[in-house]
C-alpha cells in the first residue's frame, strides 16, 4: 500500500470568492462608486428602507439598484417605478450573493456615471454573512419584531456588518424588544457597529442612517 | 443553507492543493470552522461525495475541527469561551463585567489533507 501523506494547506475556503471580492472592491474605489450590501432575514423592511434611501439621496447621488432578492420581480418593480437602474439577479435557489454574481450585475450598470450602487441581499441572515461581494460597506436590517436575541442566533452577521439598522421601531411599544440590552450584544460582537434605530413607516430616525451613508460615501471617495 | 456553494469552495482549494502535491488520492480532508459558522457537516459530507465524483477526491472522508467562540475581558484581559446557541448573556465568568468582545470564531479554512 502506498503511503499515506500529509499536505498542510491553511487556506480559506471561500479564496476564489474573496479575491475576486478585492478584485471587485478596487475596481469600484477606482471609478468613485459605493456599493452598499443590504442584508436582513426576509420581511424586516429591505426594499423599504431602499427606496427611502434612494429617495433621500437621489438628488445628491446617480443612484443604481441591484436587487438579488429570490426569484421575484415585485422588488425590481417597485425599484424601476422609482426611475433609477435595476438590475435583477434571479438567484432561483442560491440563499446568497457572491462575488461572481455581483461581478455580472455590475457589468450590468453604467458604472462610470454611478456614484451610489445600493444592493438587496437575498433575505436571510446566515449565507450572505459568508460570502463577501466586493461591497464598500455591509448593512444589515432588522426589525423590532424579530427580537432583540437575534444577535445570539446570527452572531457572524452581526459580526461583519458596519451598521445595523433597527426598523419598525414605531411597534416597540406591542414588543418585548430591549434596545438596549441589544446594544449591547451587538457590541460584544462587533464594538465598531453603528445602530441605527429608525422607522420606515414613519420615516422616524432615518435622518440619522442618512448622514451615516452619506460620510461613508465621502470617506471612500477620499482614499 | 449554504453548504453546496461552501462545498464547492472546499473542493476547489483540496483539488489544488493535491495537484501542487502531486497526489493521486485524497484520502482524509480536515477543515477548521469556528463557532461562528452556521454549517451542517451532514450536508458538508453529502454534497462533498457528490461533487467529488471522478476527481482525485472522489471519497475523502471530511473532518471538522469546531474551533469555540472566544469573547476577550477588557479589565480583566483574559479570554473565555462561550456558547452563543446556549447563551442568553455571557459577562466575564471571572469579574462578572459586560465589557467584553469577540476574539475568534470566525475561522473558515481547510488545514491540511492526507493524499496518497
Amino acid at each position: 500500500m502506498e503511503n499515506i501523506r500529509l499536505i498542510e494547506v491553511r487556506e480559506e475556503i471561500l479564496s476564489d470568492n474573496r479575491d475576486l471580492a478585492r478584485e471587485i472592491r478596487e475596481t469600484l474605489c477606482r471609478k468613485g462608486v459605493f456599493l452598499l450590501n443590504l442584508m436582513s432575514s426576509p420581511g424586516a423592511g429591505k426594499t423599504s428602507l431602499l427606496i427611502r434611501t434612494l429617495r433621500a439621496l437621489r438628488e445628491a447621488f446617480r443612484i443604481a439598484v441591484i436587487e438579488g432578492d429570490i426569484d421575484s420581480m415585485v422588488d425590481a418593480e417597485k425599484v424601476a417605478a422609482e426611475g433609477v437602474p435595476a438590475v435583477q439577479i434571479r438567484t432561483g435557489s442560491a440563499c446568497h450573493l457572491d462575488a461572481p454574481m455581483v461581478e455580472k450585475a455590475l457589468g450590468e450598470l453604467d458604472l462610470d456615471h454611478t456614484d451610489l450602487v445600493l444592493m438587496e441581499n437575498v433575505g436571510n441572515l446566515v449565507c450572505p454573512a459568508e460570502f463577501d461581494t466586493g461591497d464598500t460597506r455591509k448593512a444589515m436590517i432588522l426589525s423590532v419584531p424579530e427580537g432583540d436575541d437575534k444577535p445570539l442566533k446570527y452572531p457572524l452577521m452581526f459580526s461583519i456588518c458596519h451598521a445595523v439598522v433597527v426598523n419598525k421601531m414605531d411597534c416597540l411599544p406591542m414588543f418585548d424588544f430591549d434596545l438596549e440590552v441589544f446594544r449591547e450584544r451587538v457590541r460584544k460582537l462587533n464594538p465598531g457597529a453603528e445602530i441605527f434605530p429608525l422607522s420606515c413607516k414613519t420615516g422616524e430616525g432615518m435622518d440619522r442612517w442618512i448622514a451615516w451613508l452619506e460620510k461613508a460615501i465621502a470617506e471612500s471617495r477620499s482614499r | 443553507m449554504h453548504e453546496l456553494a461552501v462545498t464547492e469552495g472546499i473542493l476547489a482549494v483540496v483539488l489544488r492543493h493535491a495537484a501542487a502535491g502531486g497526489a493521486s488520492r485524497v484520502v482524509t480532508v480536515r477543515l477548521r470552522i469556528g463557532g461562528l459558522s452556521d454549517l451542517s457537516e451532514e450536508w458538508l459530507a453529502r454534497y462533498f461525495a457528490w461533487l467529488g465524483k471522478g476527481t482525485v477526491a472522489e471519497g475523502a472522508r471530511i473532518e471538522v475541527e469546531r474551533t469555540p467562540v472566544v469573547f476577550r475581558c477588557g479589565p480583566c484581559d483574559r479570554t473565555f469561551d462561550v456558547d452563543l446557541k446556549a447563551a442568553r448573556d455571557f459577562p466575564c465568568p471571572f469579574c462578572g463585567g459586560n465589557d467584553v468582545s469577540l476574539v475568534s470564531g470566525r475561522e473558515f479554512f481547510v488545514r491540511e489533507i492526507e493524499v496518497m
